[in-house]
């Protein structure tokens, strides 16, 4: 480890910007935007299941409200969104003395939950075009088997509908990422807060956003060839038999 | 009614400014996708490849960072040049980026390559044979572009046309990062002026919604006109 530190400091000698210090700030920015993004997505994904089966009910009072919520959260900008939650947190009555400020005081979690539920809206609309497009065939099937409507869904609608829906999932994952680099907006030293930090300090726009830039593209390749991959396996019965 | 502490002028003020960058970009980034779409296909191999890394690059980067790259960095290159130029030439000149033109520039570049691959995706739908028609009737080939190939590719390019109006009017909000003051940025400042965020910021929310609904509507519109002489088929 030692032999490598020096080995980088002898490479990085006569570079006055991209000095260990600076490339620790890009490597704390890349973990701050990694976890921002997984945590997110993840959540996103959870909420995101029931709400798309809830979105076709047959009661209005379950459907409205979350087509009203997927309406705002995919009409409105995410940084109005991040805005709204990361000053309007302050005013909640009373939450300065609970707990539940000691967390919320750092911008991080005000900006995973407007992620989280900017994220969550998409996701759900994603999946309700699947679950939308099942064959009647299957359905008939299930039903032919006496399956109750649970039982169709866990076994028969939601494994399909997810397959599905991949391809157009994948695309959410990118713009997610795309997406965090707002965070740097409410102070919090993700990537892109980490090269506008770079950038101040020495005025150096081309090197500080064209190295973040790279380590996006990076992001984004391996994202798009690990859905790649997965589609390849999941969706092999949906390919033409021959080639 | 609403109390916005005098701040309703500048709040609309604001919402010009966002309109009028996100037509002035969609109108780059028509032009730009329907050069890379062009380019993508053309049997050059130079261009297919120039096409292919354009949208590839712009794709795989955050627009926050691309305005940003362009907007601190563009500054510093313009003065490069213009410091080239007095010093060659001795031509004295000064070019000043102001946040809207980095805005709209920057914006329209995204969105070039994205409309890029929806228009691609319409022209190779268009049937080749009406191309030959065309050609047949001795039309040249920015004719037949102006009378065959745009209408009937418009008919099928529309719907992704709309979506990335859509995604376009929304990244419009960052420029109130690099200090243009559209509807966002005023909004953020008046509250925190006036500690009264929610009031701000859900009218600023309201007038995206506005604004997509209206846009929606007038592409419904559109496509009715486009899709004339295909009836229900699709």
């Amino acid at each position: 480890m030692e032999s490598l530190m020096n080995w980088l400091q002898a490479q990085l000698a006569d570079n006055s910007i991209f000095t260990l210090q600076t490339l620790s700030y890009y490597g704390d920015g890349l973990v701050t935007t990694v976890q921002l993004v997984f945590l997110s997505l993840i959540i996103g994904l959870v909420l995101a299941v029931p709400l798309a089966i809830g979105r076709g009910s047959k009661h209005a009072w379950i459907r409205l409200p979350i087509f009203f919520y997927c309406y705002v959260f995919r009409g409105t900008p995410l940084l109005v969104q991040l805005y709204l939650i990361y000053y309007g947190v302050v005013f909640v009555e009373g939450i300065q003395d609970t707990w539940l400020w000691v967390i919320l005081e750092k911008p991080f979690v005000p900006a995973l939950i407007a992620f989280t539920l900017n994220t969550g809206a998409y996701t759900t609309e994603i999946f309700r075009g699947a679950i939308k497009s099942t064959p009647k065939g299957e359905i008939e099937a299930a039903r032919a088997y006496g399956m109750s409507r649970a039982l169709m869904l866990r076994r028969i609608v939601l494994p399909s509908a997810f397959r599905r829906a991949l391809p157009a999932y994948g695309n959410e994952v990118i713009f997610m990422l795309h997406a965090s680099a707002i965070a740097s907006v409410v102070t919090i030293m993700d990537l892109t807060g980490a090269a506008r930090f770079v950038y101040a300090r020495f005025y150096a726009p081309f090197d500080a956003f064209l190295f973040v830039a790279a380590i996006y593209l990076c992001l984004t390749f391996t994202i798009i060839y690990f859905f790649r991959h997965l589609e390849k396996r999941l969706l092999a019965h949906l390919k033409p038999a021959s080639g | 009614m609403i109390d916005l502490h005098g701040y309703g002028p500048r709040l609309a003020e604001g919402a010009l400014v966002t309109v009028e960058l996100a037509v002035l970009s969609l109108i780059l980034a028509i032009v730009l996708g329907l050069a890379t779409a062009s380019a993508k296909m053309s049997r050059n191999w130079l261009l297919h490849r120039l096409g292919t890394l354009y949208t590839t690059l712009i794709r795989g980067v955050p627009d926050l960072v691309l305005m940003m790259l362009l907007f601190f960095g563009g500054q510093i290159g313009v003065n490069m040049f213009t410091d080239w130029l007095y010093t060659q030439f001795d031509i004295d000149i000064f070019i000043n980026i102001n946040e809207f033109v980095a805005g709209v520039v920057t914006i329209g570049l995204i969105f070039g390559a994205y409309m890029g691959e929806t228009f691609r995706g319409a022209f190779l739908a268009v049937d080749n044979g009406q191309i030959e028609a065309g050609r047949a009737y001795g039309m040249s080939h920015w004719l037949v572009f102006r009378r065959i190939r745009f209408p009937q590719m418009m008919r099928h390019a529309l719907p992704g046309l709309s979506n990335n109006w859509m995604v376009l009017l929304k990244t419009t909000a960052l420029v109130s990062v690099i200090g243009l003051s559209d509807m966002v940025r005023v909004a953020a400042e008046a509250s925190k002026a006036t500690r009264e965020p929610f009031t701000f910021m859900i009218i600023v929310a309201i007038v995206y919604l506005l604004i997509a609904s209206v846009s929606e509507w007038g592409f419904a519109r559109l496509q009715k006109r486009y899709d004339i002489g295909y009836g229900e088929a699709d």
